[in-house]
């Protein structure tokens, strides 16, 4: 493989707690700490695991989102990518956009593997890696728990519902990566250091004439309905007692 | 106009999770046409016609669809959708991966884990890990939707079965190619549709130990088994166990929570579960903030109490 292309967005930290807008607007994101989206580090890591074990040249990392997430990208090439893009909007951009947007971007590149996480933890959407295949007519392995390259061609464990699956793509091809995949590694500061010095090109949505606009209305974000307080019993006996009660066992 | 509903199956038996989703779009005043694809998948298509709100059954049974591979399956839905003003499939880890590829197809943004249907363009769907709930309304011509089958009880059955019109497959060149999996016995009642769940976190300390003390518990509750990704990643439990945010996504009528911390991200697949009983011996553990019934103390000593006190 020449070159794998990374796309990681930059999402609200999964530690931190998301503030519903009292206007039912959003998520108030002011003052909060944005990170990585996890899945897309884990995506990261698996690209610069294939790249250290000589089975890629290239790992280019791409992002779509605000000016702050430079950060993000920074981030990936500390730790070790070579080269990052950034699509700058202030807009929310939504998977279709987004898959249209990384469509274009393999037209210029073209990788010989995309990597996305298989889902973005602040939208929850899980669709654009499916939706980027869909569009470049290339095959796909979602929510991956193992890669490995053989012969020019991909072997990706799966995890499905019933268990594991396993598939064989040829490239080019398109994966979405699961939890269990790998651990990303810590950066070093001399890397964040280097970061600092790799290329990072900064791009509009409109030199790629992608129409970002939204399809997808949003009349309110409301804070879910919440639980009543419960109750603390000291024992097992009591326990079984109160749910016998209840009818449940 | 008619709505399209991607069944899932394993080519021998309907998922419980059609028959939710079912229920779902049945809010939409609508006919429901369910589309079985499979190999030598007859007998799910007749199960499927039993479906009570099921207007027709479109059955493709080809070699093809024998593992539900997205690239042959995309293909078929796309040229079924002409006149489906909606087509959706329940949020199994199939309809995650087939969907989001048909709605690129058909230049649609596709609504997922829908919750609610408020009107047939509007809908409810929870974001950062059920922190949020948020309404959105499509305005695309067609809607692309997954239905979060927890949401939802499961469609009741007929005697007199809907008609099975068969479809062929289209044809095409699919360049992932099957190559062999690892499925989870099948010997305990299924994650999403117990009525009762005992899940086992980071505390349980070896796989043998969670089998140990969550097997008889399960069994005599006749519970499924779950678990927390600590747990999972661990290797104390399979992938196909965890809970959450990125595992399955339950609402039984009980949830036992044993030695699980109670971490958004769990808390994003169980928290809309009936009554959830949590055994942690941490007192500030975040689980007992949802918890009806919660125990603090050491879940080594209280389950083997709890099984006796059920006798
Ligand atoms: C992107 C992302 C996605 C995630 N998705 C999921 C997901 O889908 N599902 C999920 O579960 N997690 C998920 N997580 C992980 C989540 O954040 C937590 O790390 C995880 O749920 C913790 O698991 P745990 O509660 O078993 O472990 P811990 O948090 O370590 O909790 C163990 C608990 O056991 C208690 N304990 C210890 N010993 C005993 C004893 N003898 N008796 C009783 N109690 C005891 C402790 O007090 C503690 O509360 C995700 C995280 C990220 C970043
Ligand atoms: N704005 C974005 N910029 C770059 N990559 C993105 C963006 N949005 C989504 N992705 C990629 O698509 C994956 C799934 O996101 P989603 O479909 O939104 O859940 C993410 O893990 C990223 O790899």
């Amino acid at each position: 493989m020449k070159k794998i292309l990374v796309p990681v967005k930059m999402v609200l930290d999964a530690n931190a707690r998301p503030r519903v807008r009292a206007d039912e607007t959003g998520i108030d994101l002011s003052g909060m700490r944005m990170s990585i989206n996890p899945f897309c580090e884990i995506a990261v890591e698996e690209a610069l695991r294939l790249k250290e074990a000589g089975q890629a040249e290239e790992v280019v990392i791409v992002s779509i989102g605000p000016a702050k997430a430079q950060d993000t990208l920074r981030q990936a090439l500390a730790m070790g990518a070579d080269r990052a893009l950034l699509i700058q909007t202030d807009e929310t951009v939504e998977p279709l956009a987004v898959a249209k947007l990384l469509h274009a971007v393999v037209m210029d590149e073209p990788p010989d593997l995309v990597i996305l996480g298989k889902q973005a933890i602040d939208d929850d959407c899980n669709q654009t890696g499916q939706m980027l295949a869909a569009l470049l007519g290339w095959p796909q392995a979602t929510f991956a728990s193992a890669i490995r390259a053989e012969e020019g061609r991909l072997l990706v464990t799966r995890e499905i519902d019933a268990g594991l699956q396993t598939l064989s793509l040829p490239l080019p091809a398109i994966v979405t990566t699961d939890l269990r995949l790998n651990e990303p590694r810590h950066c070093a500061l001399p890397n964040i250091m280097k970061a600092r010095k790799k290329p990072l090109t900064i791009r509009m949505p409109a030199d790629y004439g992608v129409d970002v606009r939204r399809r997808l209305k949003v009349l309110a974000v409301r804070p879910p309905s919440g639980r009543k307080p419960g109750i603390k019993v000291a024992t097992a006996s009591e326990l079984v007692g109160d749910l016998r009660a209840a009818g449940l066992v | 106009m008619t709505i399209l509903l991607i069944a899932d199956h394993d080519n021998r038996v309907l998922s419980d999770a059609t028959g939710r989703a079912l229920t779902a779009l049945c809010a939409m005043d609508d006919a429901v046409h369910i589309l079985v694809a499979g190999h030598r998948a007859g007998p799910v298509a007749e199960s499927a016609a039993r479906l009570c709100g099921a207007g027709r059954i479109i059955l493709a049974d080809d070699a093809a669809f024998a593992h539900g591979l997205a690239e042959p399956l995309a293909a078929l839905v796309v040229s079924l959708a002409g006149d489906y003003r909606a087509i959706a499939a329940p949020a199994t880890s199939g309809g995650k991966d087939v969907l989001p590829r048909v709605a690129a197809l058909l230049d649609v943004m596709q609504v997922s884990d829908v919750v609610r249907i408020v009107s047939p363009d509007t809908f409810e769907r929870p974001i950062y890990a059920g922190n949020a709930v948020a309404v959105v309304q499509s305005t695309d011509e067609k809607k692309l939707l997954t239905i979060r089958t927890s949401a939802f009880a499961a469609a009741g059955t007929i005697d007199a079965a809907v008609p099975i019109e068969e479809v062929r497959a289209p044809h095409g060149v699919w360049l992932a190619r099957f190559e062999g999996e690892t499925l989870s016995s099948r010997d305990r009642p299924d994650l999403a549709s117990a009525r009762v769940v005992v899940s086992g976190g980071r505390a349980l300390g070896s796989a043998e130990k969670f089998q140990d003390v969550l097997g008889p518990l399960a069994e005599r509750l006749h519970a499924a088994i779950g678990a927390s990704r600590a747990a999972v990643d661990a290797g104390y439990a399979p992938n196909d166990l965890q809970v959450g945010q990125t595992g399955k996504v339950v609402a039984p009528d009980l949830y036992i929570a044993l030695g699980i911390s109670g971490a958004i991200q769990h808390l994003a697949g169980m928290k809309d579960s009936k009554i959830i009983v949590a055994i942690n011996k941490d007192e500030d553990a975040p689980i007992f903030q949802v918890a009806d019934y919660g125990i603090v103390g050491d879940l080594f000593e209280i389950v083997p109490e709890l099984e006796k006190a059920l006798g």
